[in-house]
């Protein structure tokens, strides 16, 4: 996400801790970080929350609005997904419009939430072909310390989760929570050398030559991947990949509730 | 500020619709070093307004043309998130939020000692999380505390605050409603120790003597502000030092 | 930044705060108006021969002329390497400043980015320009080990008056360490130690005003060290 030099006695250690199993906060190679939630914490947003995975914070805001729907979906409610690297979170992060890493992580959140059907958009039309609920969510990181992917997803799932369709604001009928069928989780490993590591936090995501996101639904189906870095990846390191977001899929979803 | 409402906003005794006199500011909550990464940063909130701000620096300035040989610059850049709104704003700069940026970094580029530090610059950040008129004092009062926790050296701490008029009365600190329906707003903002102005807009309709009233009272507030400043950056020193030495 | 005089009680001050109308002198991070000397950084005041001062709590590091620093090859030039010393300014390191005879354009075949340099800073002009060497005893690149950062403020008190720290840290884990002034702290040894050591320069930072601290270091590192058979 950034052009950071790493120092080579960084890098090192951190590979030869690796080596050993271990990680430089103490971590195992399959550990996560803390998961710290606020949600409901912006009133003038219909559904909001604000994610600390370790030090990496997110903030997400949904707001939900009358819209025209897509002529050639004219019953479904429309989401759009945005991200925002703003240079308050990293030293490395410029301000500006939206660059590939942001845009990336926008599509990536989006592509889990809208595969998974997590928001039930049929259940969003007012008047079919003339009016529907459109949810916009908007992800801003706050403080980067790795693995913004998992932050970020955690953060707008969270949101949408808590979110309130503004029926009365706009003389749409009552007030009712958002139609949600389930959780998307995504579970983002890094490669570093041979050994694959869940949640990098910044410097083991800046040593990592591959990464891939895997989001997975309640019934620990996928619905989303994304495979980024230089980097390849085997089939055999694949399959570890795919296992872990299954079993921390489940794991996060109990913290989570 | 269209002035015309059928809403009372200030009733028969002077009391506000959140219940507040006059002279009085919203509740205010400041937090100092709320990020990891930047070098300073604080957490403000005065009523509904929720504002994070962060600097960075001084370090290298970029782009390169702006450096000064003989100090640093204060940058600024001033943002509300899309959903700090009732009406959801469209993510990027817009006029107000650079003129708002502009002015904050002038207010402090006046305290901070930039001479100690030429060619660098010092960045500071501020995101609006929830909007309830009074943005730009939130966030300049939560960019002063970011600088001093940045450990920069500034020859003071400011303070910032508006006041106004609505139902014709001149009001300490704008709510949403009296900021929409009033009559005139007037963000300022001092350095305590001189009582000299660095931040100052008007807009609106005021008597030469509803404003001279309208800057005594804001300069009144500054000063309370200033105190929860201080409290919070003392908060966060104590949190530090784990324990009191007496060697 | 070293403590010139203790006094028994720390004042804690923010940019503003009155230090003195008496006369004085305004030290570091302090300044004159009318006649008062007043705090400009958030620290501690400190009152010597020299004048009143403050002692930041944190801020970043400023190099001066003598100061020995940990710097991170960060880009490679044809005739320099450009070092970040955690200040705000990257210091440029000079061909004739490396012990090596490198010809014009061969610079990246002896140091690279991401290489870790021990520096003295030579100099630093009026409007902060940096020069840098590594020719001085014990200037050299540094390889392995791991490197901990804390605030340059600090520096002192892991050194310790008259260095009681270091050596305490240093023979009680029996790791090689270099303090940088600029608050970078390089620790070489047996893994699981210079990780005892890194948890323990931490802890000196975050209680770097508590009394006893030597003791209560001593007693951490030798609680966690491990068993001396699994040294290598």
């Amino acid at each position: 996400m950034s052009n950071e030099v790493i120092s080579e006695i960084k890098r090192d250690h951190i590979i030869n801790l690796l080596n050993k199993g271990t990680r430089t906060d103490g971590r195992s190679p399959t550990d996560i970080r803390e998961i710290q939630i606020t949600t409901d914490c912006i009133e003038s947003a219909d559904g909001s929350a604000r994610i600390k995975l370790g030090n990496t914070e997110v903030i997400a805001g949904v707001k939900i609005i009358p819209g025209t729907p897509f002529p050639d979906t004219p019953r479904s409610g429309v989401l759009t997904t945005g991200a925002e690297l703003i240079p308050m979170a990293h030293q490395s992060f410029e301000s500006g419009p939206p660059g590939e890493d942001a845009i990336e992580l926008a599509r990536v959140v989006d592509r889990g939430i809208r595969e998974s059907g997590m928001v039930d958009v049929d259940a969003l039309c007012i008047t079919e072909g003339e009016e529907v609920w459109m949810c916009f969510i908007d992800i801003y990181a706050l403080d980067y310390d790795g693995n913004l992917f998992d932050a970020a997803n955690l953060a707008a799932v969270m949101a949408l989760k808590t979110a309130i369709i503004p029926g009365e604001q706009y003389g749409k009928g009552e007030n009712k929570p958002l139609p949600i069928t389930c959780l998307p989780i995504s579970v983002t490993s890094c490669k570093i050398g041979n050994t694959l590591i869940l949640d990098p936090n910044f410097d083991e995501e800046h040593i990592s030559s591959a990464r891939l996101t895997v989001t997975t639904d309640d019934n620990g189906n996928f619905r989303a991947m994304q495979k980024g870095g230089q980097g390849s990846i085997t089939l055999d390191e694949l399959s570890q990949c795919l296992d872990a977001a299954v079993e921390k899929g489940k794991e996060i979803r109990k913290i989570i509730g | 500020m269209s002035g015309h409402t059928d809403m009372v906003l200030v009733d028969d005794n002077g009391m506000r619709i959140d219940g507040r006199t006059a002279t009085e500011h919203r509740p205010i909550k400041i937090e100092a070093g709320v990020l990891k990464n930047a070098d300073g940063s604080a957490y403000v909130e005065i009523g509904k307004n929720k504002v994070l701000a962060a600097v960075y620096g001084p370090r290298e300035c970029h782009p390169r043309h702006l450096q000064n040989p003989t100090k640093a610059i204060v940058q600024c850049k001033y943002n509300m998130q899309a959903f700090s709104v009732s009406d959801r704003k469209r993510p990027g700069t817009d006029r107000r939020s650079i003129e708002i940026s502009k002015i904050t970094a002038e207010a402090l580029e006046n305290v901070v000692l930039t001479e100690l530090y030429p060619r660098a610059s010092i960045d500071v950040y501020i995101e609006i999380l929830q909007a309830n008129a009074g943005t730009r004092c939130a966030g300049l009062t939560a960019a002063s505390v970011a600088l001093a926790d940045a450990g920069i050296p500034m020859r003071d701490i400011v303070p910032a605050i508006a006041a106004g008029k609505a139902d014709g009365h001149v009001l300490l600190d704008l709510n949403k409603e009296e900021d929409n329906y009033g009559q005139a707003d007037v963000p300022i903002a001092i350095v305590p120790s001189t009582d000299e102005i660095v931040l100052l807009q008007m807009d609106g309709n005021m008597t030469r003597e509803e404003f001279d009233k309208a800057i005594s009272m804001a300069v009144n507030a500054c000063h309370e502000v200033y105190d929860i400043q201080k409290d919070a950056l003392k908060r966060r020193y104590s949190v530090q030092k784990g324990g009191e030495s007496n060697e | 930044m070293e403590r010139r005089n203790t006094k028994s009680k720390r004042e804690l001050v923010l940019p503003g705060d009155l230090l003195d109308d008496s006369g004085m002198k305004a030290g570091d991070y302090a300044y004159v108006r009318d006649g008062k000397v007043y705090a400009a950084v958030l620290g501690v005041k400190n009152v010597s021969q020299l004048g009143v001062s403050v002692i930041p709590l944190w801020g970043q590091y400023m190099p001066s002329a003598g100061d020995l620093v940990i710097g991170t090859i960060v880009d490679i030039g044809s005739s320099n390497w450009m070092v970040d010393i955690n200040a705000p300014y990257p210091a440029p390191l000079h061909v004739n400043e490396v012990p090596w005879k490198v010809e014009f354009g061969d610079t990246s075949r002896y140091l690279n980015i991401g290489n870790v340099v021990m520096l003295k800073i030579l100099s630093v002009d009026e409007s902060k320009k940096i020069q840098v060497t590594m020719n001085d005893s014990g200037l050299r690149r540094l390889e392995g080990g791991l490197i901990v950062e804390i605030a340059h403020s600090k520096v002192s008190r892991v050194i310790g008056k008259s260095g009681s720290m270091i050596q305490m840290l240093k023979t009680l884990s029996d790791c090689r360490i270099f303090v940088g002034q600029n608050g970078r702290i390089w620790i070489d040894g047996n893994d699981e130690r210079a990780m005892v050591v890194a948890d323990a320069i931490k802890i000196i930072e975050e209680e770097a005003q508590s009394s006893n601290l030597t003791e209560k270091i001593k007693a951490f590192i030798e609680s966690n060290l491990p068993d001396d058979e699994e040294e290598e």
